[in-house]
């Protein structure tokens, strides 16, 4: 059993839903209540992650992280070492690739909110701040839910992207599914399926503690 | 003191409307959906902004788009009813009150009682929307709006969503409530005898415009104002008292001119009413006729004739302290030689006055304004 691998995954899966959390609700509340000029592009470029092969995702991102690229030369600059081929340079791509897990299903939620209830919720003398806090989010809160436990599990999951990112360093890099990858390579299958039946387990939970969860937030408000 | 509003616009519908209302008034904007009574309440409470407007309460200016003021909805103390009442469906009755109140407001839980008691509603403060009726889930939404302790009162529409019988009782409890409002409030509804039975004033909307505004009755017995509403509306309303239920399911009242018999009326002898009697329900004699079916008699006088422009005229008829209208036709007036001053009877069959043109009388007299 790869600790190690498992820490990892565990760390770059909380790390991506901690940053994409406000993006989720901020981008899917956006997305959800505006109307505007080219907002199916926007749409599409969010979706965009979930239909494109994450090698092809990964190789774009490999080229725009690299050291040669602006992106890359001010991380060498700025932090004194490259983007590519550590944990930071992960956790950017993760959060990138997570970009239509994280915002489509919380923009479902805002969705549902009729909008004379945002409206109520304004003419009660609510500022939009309070308005999110005591009235959106209580209701939107299954959606955003929804989208957390996708961006994790999936993060948890994700092995091509990091592939592709030089996912490979013991501690930095190499997580959990590569670890798989590389004990199946070696021929240790029983290391493997330890690991995998872990992987299983960990995803499981997550997601059967997530619907019995929204399945109470559901009873509360019904 | 009052609200007044301006409003104007090309898009998405042509408005030009603008029209005021004093404090503790009621005033009505009618019109058939889609006329823009709606949207004019939305510039009110700042949901949306016309091309050009001014929304102006107590001297305060919400929104005056020449000078580039536009508050907010939530820093404007407007209460706002709507039309399926948007209650917050993850808070108790009590909650969304409480919710519409100011953050400083000390003991925000038995204010929230308070005002679900002066809607008619105690005891279920601790239930949430979805186990409310429809009629309960509008004074929750009317509670709502008054925590808001607003300068204006908007309903929207709100006796729609409710059945016959429960809005007949809402009119009620709206006319009481009305006696603790010093605000001005403003109904949006297409219901002429629901504009009538609530409203001290009423404005017709037609295409975005103000077609007719004045007090209810010069309104209702307009046949230009109500052209667009339907010429058939035209009614008057006349103040009675209840004197007793008969077993024959009539009800005997005390108007001005004489008796007023009249199928049951909800309340107890003594209640205060006013009912809404049909000018075209009305039929006028010279001489007090006998051997007829019809139980109301009343005795009065032509104030007036009011020629439309097709084969009808209103007539105002004085009885007692009080007018009511019928609309008869012209040939009809010209073979009676019908004059103002002339004594004539009017003839009101008891069954034409349906149940739900009947309305609880304000509490407040004129005279304590």
């Amino acid at each position: 059993m790869d600790w190690i691998a498992l820490f990892l995954s565990l760390r770059l899966a909380g790390w991506t839903v901690a940053i994409l959390l406000p993006v989720s609700v901020l981008a899917g509340r956006w997305l959800a209540y505006r109307q505007f000029r080219g907002k199916g592009l926007v749409e599409a470029v969010v979706m965009l992650p979930l239909v494109l092969p994450p090698t092809v995702f990964g190789f774009y991102l490999l080229l725009a992280f690299g050291r040669n690229s602006p992106i890359g030369a001010f991380w060498q600059v700025t932090f004194g070492h490259q983007l590519v081929f550590t944990f930071e340079g992960l956790l950017v791509a993760s959060v990138i690739f997570n970009l239509s897990f994280a915002i489509q299903p919380a923009q479902r939620g805002f969705e549902a909110i009729p909008v004379e209830v945002r409206e109520a919720a304004s003419c009660s003398g609510m500022s939009p701040m309070r308005s999110l806090w005591r009235v959106e989010l209580p209701l939107a809160w299954p959606g955003v839910l929804t989208a957390m436990v996708l961006t994790f599990a999936h993060t948890l999951g994700e092995f091509g992207i990091i592939l592709m990112m030089g996912g490979s360093i013991p501690g930095e890099t190499k997580t959990i599914a590569i670890a798989i990858y590389d004990r199946v390579q070696g021929f240790d299958m029983a290391g493997a399926g330890i690991m995998s039946a872990t992987l299983v387990a960990i995803s499981l939970f997550t997601i059967a503690a997530t619907y019995m969860l929204s399945a109470r937030v559901g009873r509360r408000l019904s | 003191m009052a609200l007044e509003v301006m409003a104007r616009a090309q898009a998405p519908i042509p408005l030009e409307a603008s029209f005021r209302a004093a404090p503790g008034e009621l005033l009505a904007l009618v019109g058939h959906s889609g006329s823009g009574k709606t949207t004019l309440l939305r510039t009110i409470a700042g949901l949306w902004r016309p091309e050009a407007a001014r929304v102006a309460v107590d001297g305060e200016v919400w929104l005056d788009t020449a000078a580039g003021v536009n508050l907010p909805p939530h820093r404007r103390h407007v209460g706002v009813v709507f039309q399926n009442y948007a209650l917050f469906p993850h808070m108790t009755a009590a909650q969304n009150v409480i919710a519409a109140m100011d953050r400083g407001v000390r003991n925000a839980r038995a204010e929230a009682e308070r005002l679900l008691a002066l809607v008619n509603l105690p005891g279920l403060a601790d239930r949430k929307p979805a186990q409310l009726s429809g009629g309960q889930q509008q004074r929750v939404a009317v509670a709502r709006a008054l925590a808001r302790r607003p300068q204006a009162l908007l309903l929207d529409e709100p006796f729609s969503a409710v059945d016959r019988a429960t809005r007949e009782r809402l009119y009620d409890e709206i006319v009481a409530l009305r006696a603790h409002l010093k605000m001005p409030v403003v109904l949006v509804t297409h219901d002429v005898n629901e504009a009538q039975l609530l409203a001290d004033r009423m404005a017709v909307i037609e295409k975005g415009c103000v077609v007719r505004e004045g007090s209810t009755a010069e309104v209702m017995a307009d046949p230009d104002a109500l052209r667009a509403m339907g010429i058939r509306e035209i009614a008057a309303m006349l103040p009675a008292i209840i004197v007793e239920h008969g077993d024959d399911g009539l009800t005997r009242l005390d108007a001005a001119a004489g008796p007023l018999i009249l199928p049951a009326v909800d309340g107890l002898p003594g209640t205060r009413v006013r009912v809404r009697i049909m000018a075209h329900d009305v039929i006028l004699a010279r001489s007090r006729p006998e051997g007829l079916s019809a139980q109301n008699i009343l005795a009065g006088k032509v104030a007036g004739i009011v020629p439309g422009t097709g084969p009808g005229v209103i007539v105002h008829v004085r009885v007692g302290d009080e007018e009511i209208l019928a609309r008869i036709t012209r040939r009809a007036a010209d073979q009676l030689r019908l004059q103002p001053g002339d004594a004539v009877h009017a003839i009101v069959k008891s069954m034409s006055v349906a149940r739900d043109h009947v309305a609880f009388a304000p509490v407040r007299s004129k005279a304590a304004q």
